[in-house]
């Protein structure tokens, strides 16, 4: 169930990779879409925390173009739908995400990604 | 009951079968809801707005349950597999990540508008290994400066947990403060054994000094009680009230005694007028 949102949140936290460590790229990702509740407060309230480049990005790794280049200044109603549903509709299901850094691999099985580092990778 | 922490490493007490107990056991459920409400309560979010909420340690998904109807966006982490299968079988709307706190989280800064934490940092309180990353002053810095860095200022943090010892107490809120977070423990009843919860409250930014809520005081809820103690009161009143007829009458013995013949005892004795007869008093 990892969903767009939280992966423009999360970067590699493996040790000593600390910079150039985000965004994850997807390799081999199967998604599947979910309707969601649409609450357009919410993700108003959540834009300045996007990194838009990067959600761009991930979105045409999973074959989704439908996101301008740049984020749009004016939220309509119509941008805000359809990011709801990058957003917070496409879950990927398997695969698996890779460290641009120190290509760590996490593996997604079931929805579920797997963060859990070795013993020496720990910081 | 010894603590499940020091039985096993979470992710291996929570296996298949102690993960389904822990979500089928409606003792459990009752008591995670009611921490869960205490700890949304303490948040202390600000109303009529939408907030993306981090649910450590979140297990079966049983506290964002209560987020999703509170309707909360959340992400939540565990270590045990077993518990995150069963998340997934009741359907809860977060991300769930496998992951395991004390090595902290990669989480952009300013990700979280808060954080939920039931019955989860007693966990860190054991070593696993020697490893000097396992050990648990490390793996509490780790997880608390990770965790600072990845919530939004101004926000707030509440763990419930167990704690053992005050020294345990100490060792978590010096190394939170260390960490960069304001705040301290409040108490829920601390003078029931029973219903005494321990919950951390820990800010981050917010400016000038916060004052840590109030503990709640006095007797828990009568609602948490266990049911069986009705059943119980009523069972002796019954005993009590004098109503119940003796089930030891004439019939009775003479039944016992028959089966006794049956099963070829020796020296059963003989049935008379006398058999089973209230002896009075002598005088």
């Amino acid at each position: 169930m990892v969903r767009l949102i939280t992966h423009n949140l999360l970067a590699c936290h493996a040790r000593g990779c600390t910079s150039n460590n985000f965004p994850l790229r997807f390799s081999d990702a199967q998604i599947e879409t979910r309707k969601a509740d649409f609450n357009a407060d919410f993700i108003r309230a959540f834009m300045p925390k996007l990194e838009w480049s990067a959600l761009v990005d991930a979105a045409k790794q999973l074959g989704d173009t439908s996101l301008p280049l740049e984020a749009p200044d004016m939220l309509d109603e119509e941008f805000l739908k359809n990011l709801h549903r990058v957003l917070l509709e496409i879950h990927i299901e398997e695969g698996s995400m890779t460290c641009p850094n120190c290509n760590h691999r996490y593996p997604i099985s079931n929805g579920i990604p797997n963060m859990l580092l070795a013993e020496d990778e720990i910081a | 009951m010894s603590r499940p922490e020091f039985i096993a490493p979470p992710e291996i007490y929570y296996g298949d079968t102690e993960a389904r107990k822990y979500t089928q056991s409606t003792r459990i459920q009752q008591i995670q809801v009611d921490m869960t409400y205490r700890a949304l309560e303490l948040l202390n979010l600000p109303h009529d707005q939408p907030a993306f909420l981090l649910d450590i340690g979140c297990g079966s998904g049983l506290s964002g349950e209560i987020l999703d109807e509170a309707g909360y966006h959340w992400v939540g982490v565990d270590i045990a597999p077993s518990m995150l299968e069963v998340a997934l079988e009741r359907e809860v709307e977060g991300d769930l990540f496998l992951q395991d706190i004390g090595q902290g989280f990669g989480f952009r800064p300013g990700s979280f508008d808060g954080a939920i934490s039931i019955s989860v940092l007693q966990w860190l309180l054991n070593a696993e290994t020697s490893h000097p990353t396992s050990s648990p002053p490390h793996r509490l810095t780790r997880f608390f400066t990770t965790l600072h860095s990845a919530l939004r200022n101004p926000s707030r943090a509440v763990f419930q947990f167990y704690p053992s010892s005050d020294d345990q107490i100490q060792l978590i809120t010096s190394i939170a403060q260390k960490a960069g977070f304001g705040g301290g423990i409040v108490v829920d009843y601390p003078n029931s054994n029973k219903a005494k919860k321990v919950f951390l409250c820990l800010y981050v930014g917010g400016g000038g000094i916060q004052q840590v809520p109030q503990g709640l005081e006095g007797d828990e809820e009568v609602e948490s009680t266990a049911k069986f103690e009705r059943r119980r009161d009523r069972e002796r009143q019954r005993a009590n009230s004098g109503n119940r007829k003796s089930v030891k009458d004439r019939n009775w013995i003479l039944k016992k005694k028959e089966l006794y013949r049956k099963r070829g005892k020796e020296e059963v004795p003989r049935d008379s007028k006398y058999t089973g007869r209230k002896r009075r008093p002598v005088f």
